[in-house]
């Protein structure tokens, strides 16, 4: 048409054919997506169409719960989708309850990353009428409907504190490789964990501790530091599922094997290796699948109207059975479970 | 391609009336790709045309609107600022820790901004005055001002603020849809515009990138500029942390971690060149728009966030390759001409 086109024309070409390709990704996406969102429609007793938005995507963790959460919904009829910020942002997440309130979804379960930088944009889901369940990490209790408590805070700083007593003997030094520095439940079991050895246990140590951000590759870094910071430590408890599977694989190849013992929260199939093999000789944890499906059952409860989540309310779960609202609309799973050799071969989570 | 020489085609490119001149850009393609995105979304996602949608869309990508402005002018330069998201989490602190103190947020606020001024002096005097790569030094204060951030606060987060000025953060401009956030950022991207492409400081800016031994030659006065940029660099950043603070209702040190990546995502994309020298702001705000719009679509559409981060990535890798290939087609084509004149069409372009 022009002969020769400018450079500026094949810039603009450049972009155009980039865009192009944007355009048909969002186009594929959305055929791909389709089926999860015209679904949202309301039965008889209400949308039971409900989204899990765990701290991050990716997760094993979070992978296993929201299956859980997947298995409930599948067996009462509602919608299941799962959505989340690729790393555990809390702006992320706000991005994403947003996104679920624009799509008037019925219900939404979460594991919050933050405490208090949720609670406007869930504020505004409630608003326009959706459900707000928290799972495994808690917002503000005034923020969401429910919260799904996997264990008592007491609960679970006991049983850690509890097995590397027994397992190093109630004497020596010991360290904690949490999560992240801001992750609220990590913050409250150290800070009873603290507590409880204080009172219980005056001749264990409590070093350090030090944080592996749930990154796999970071956890194992810390536990090497950890390790050569304090010759003489006996035991290291991680309270996070990614911190003690990295720290067991540490532990496994190193000359720290069988005389630093270590516990804390983890998964049998993450565990099962370093269990068999005399790494790790006892570590506890709640079912995340029972803990998914017990947030979807109380979400479905609170879409139908069953319940409002004020203390006292009960409500059916399923296969776990039923479940009755506590203080500050809490509602607690169970103990704690400890898995050893003994008993780990019976689990696949 | 038919016959013409390049000399003719020199010629011709100066010759093309204003309209072409205007409209066949890069910048302009930005804003195609943009309007085809949002006309696309609009027909194919459910949700996605509703005046909530830009409500949202505007609070979630204020930062990094915001911090893309003075980013812009730094890149033209040929340098970069890789610590504007550390200096927002140094900020988010500061404001943090100074309100809990007992301080008002309007004092605790201009102290954050000084607290940004004076990160920005460090990462330019050590550019400009010390001599040393941009890249480098704020490689390091990236590590540094973010180290003292999470240093500052610890584990914790501040969120007692006062409600008149977290509501003010996710206030609209009333009767519309719009965030109050976005006359803020109109006020500041007016000067900056001002700035880059009205004064003589702004043409400073470009001769530097394209060449700095020119420049100084010419009479700009190089560090100087260069140490400007980094000032305003670290001010903006740090009123984008006092947003980011105050829209979440939570200071934390960790607060945007990550954050400059995709700034310095959108300004490339928007058709600021890495090598300094060429790029205009209307194409960076367009190039923030798309990736923000792009992202909001794709989450409208049940598109998890890896997936979204493949599909923005591919999209600034495409608009980076294609235009590079063709750039490179040119001066293939081009050679038989002559390589002087094509030497003349680079500079020009």
């Amino acid at each position: 048409m022009f002969g020769l086109k400018s450079g500026a024309a094949r810039r603009r070409i450049a972009t155009g054919a980039a865009a192009a390709v944007a355009v048909a990704m969002l186009a594929t996406g959305c055929a791909a997506a389709g089926d999860g969102g015209d679904t949202g429609g309301s039965g008889d007793k209400g949308n039971l169409a409900i989204t899990f938005l765990p701290k991050n995507l990716g997760n094993a963790y979070f992978d296993t719960s929201d299956k859980g959460g997947a298995d409930a919904i599948k067996e009462f009829g509602g919608t299941y989708a799962e959505v989340g910020p690729a790393t555990g942002t809390p702006d992320g997440q706000v991005s994403y309850i947003n996104t679920l309130t624009q799509q008037g979804v019925g219900g939404i379960a979460i594991s919050a990353n933050d405490p208090k930088a949720l609670c406007d944009a869930i504020k505004e889901a409630r608003d326009a009428g959706l459900k707000i369940v928290t799972f495994d990490s808690d917002t503000s209790p005034d923020c969401r409907d429910l919260f799904i408590n996997q264990a008592t805070a007491d609960g679970i700083a006991k049983v850690e504190v509890d097995l590397i007593a027994e397992q190093i003997g109630d004497a020596g030094k010991i360290a904690i490789l949490s999560a992240t520095a801001n992750a609220t439940n990590q913050n409250a079991w150290i800070e009873l964990m603290k507590a409880d050895l204080k009172a219980n246990h005056p001749n264990i140590e409590l070093v350090d501790v030090v944080y592996g951000d749930d990154d796999d590759q970071t956890s194992f870094d810390k536990t090497a530091a950890l390790l050569q910071t304090y010759p003489d430590l006996k035991g290291i408890i991680s309270p996070t599922t990614v911190g003690i599977s990295a720290a067991a694989r540490y532990l496994q190849t190193s000359e720290f094997k069988g005389k630093v013992f270590l516990t804390g929260l983890g998964t049998p199939n993450q565990m099962r290796d370093y269990v068999n093999d005399g790494t790790v000789t006892a570590f506890a944890l709640w079912n995340p699948g029972d803990l998914g499906y017990l947030a979807a059952y109380a979400t479905k409860a609170l879409i139908e109207g069953t319940i409002t989540g004020k203390e006292g309310d009960k409500f059916d779960a399923g296969k776990l059975g039923s479940y009755t609202v506590g203080k500050d609309g809490t509602v607690l799973l169970g103990d704690p479970f400890t898995f050893n050799k003994d008993n780990i071969a019976d689990f696949n989570f | 391609m038919t016959t013409g020489t390049t000399t003719a085609r020199t010629y011709k490119d100066y010759g093309q009336p204003l309209w072409r001149r205007i409209l066949v850009t890069r910048e302009a393609a930005v804003i195609g790709a943009l309007i085809l995105v949002i006309v696309v979304a609009s027909f194919s996602v459910r949700a996605f045309a509703k005046p909530i949608t830009m409500t949202y869309l505007f609070l979630d990508i204020a930062p990094i609107l915001l911090i893309a402005l003075p980013m812009t002018l730094i890149i033209i330069t040929g340098e970069i600022d890789l610590s504007v998201a550390s200096i927002v989490g140094l900020s988010s602190v500061t404001l943090g820790v100074l309100h809990q103190g007992g301080m008002p947020i309007e004092v605790a606020g201009a102290i954050a901004l000084v607290v940004g001024l004076v990160a920005g002096a460090i990462n330019g005097f050590l550019i400009t005055v010390v001599g040393l790569p941009s890249l480098a030094v704020t490689i390091g204060t990236l590590a540094l001002y973010r180290g003292l951030a999470v240093g500052l606060l610890g584990t914790k987060a501040v969120t007692e603020f006062t409600e008149f000025w977290t509501d003010l953060a996710k206030s609209k401009i009333p009767g519309t849809a719009i965030p109050s956030v976005v006359i803020l950022i109109v006020v500041i991207a007016i000067i900056f515009a001002v700035l880059l492409h009205f004064t003589a400081f702004g043409r400073g800016i470009y001769a530097i990138g394209l060449s700095p031994e020119t420049a100084r030659f010419s009479g700009v006065r190089v560090e100087r500029t260069k140490f400007i940029l980094f000032m305003l660099s670290g001010v903006v950043s740090a009123l984008a942390g006092i947003y980011y603070t105050l829209r979440f209702g939570s200071a934390r040190g960790d607060n945007a971690t990550g954050l400059e990546l995709s700034v310095i995502a959108a300004v490339l994309l928007g058709g600021v060149s890495i090598f300094g020298g060429r790029g205009a702001l209307h194409g960076v705000i367009a190039g923030v728009l798309l990736i923000g719009t792009l992202a909001s679509a794709l989450r409208l559409a049940n598109v998890t966030s890896d997936v979204i981060n493949i599909i923005t990535g591919t999209l600034l890798v495409a608009s980076v390759v294609i235009t590079s290939f063709l750039a490179w087609l040119r001066t293939k084509r081009a050679r038989p001409g002559g390589k002087r004149t094509e030497t003349l069409a680079a500079a020009k372009s």
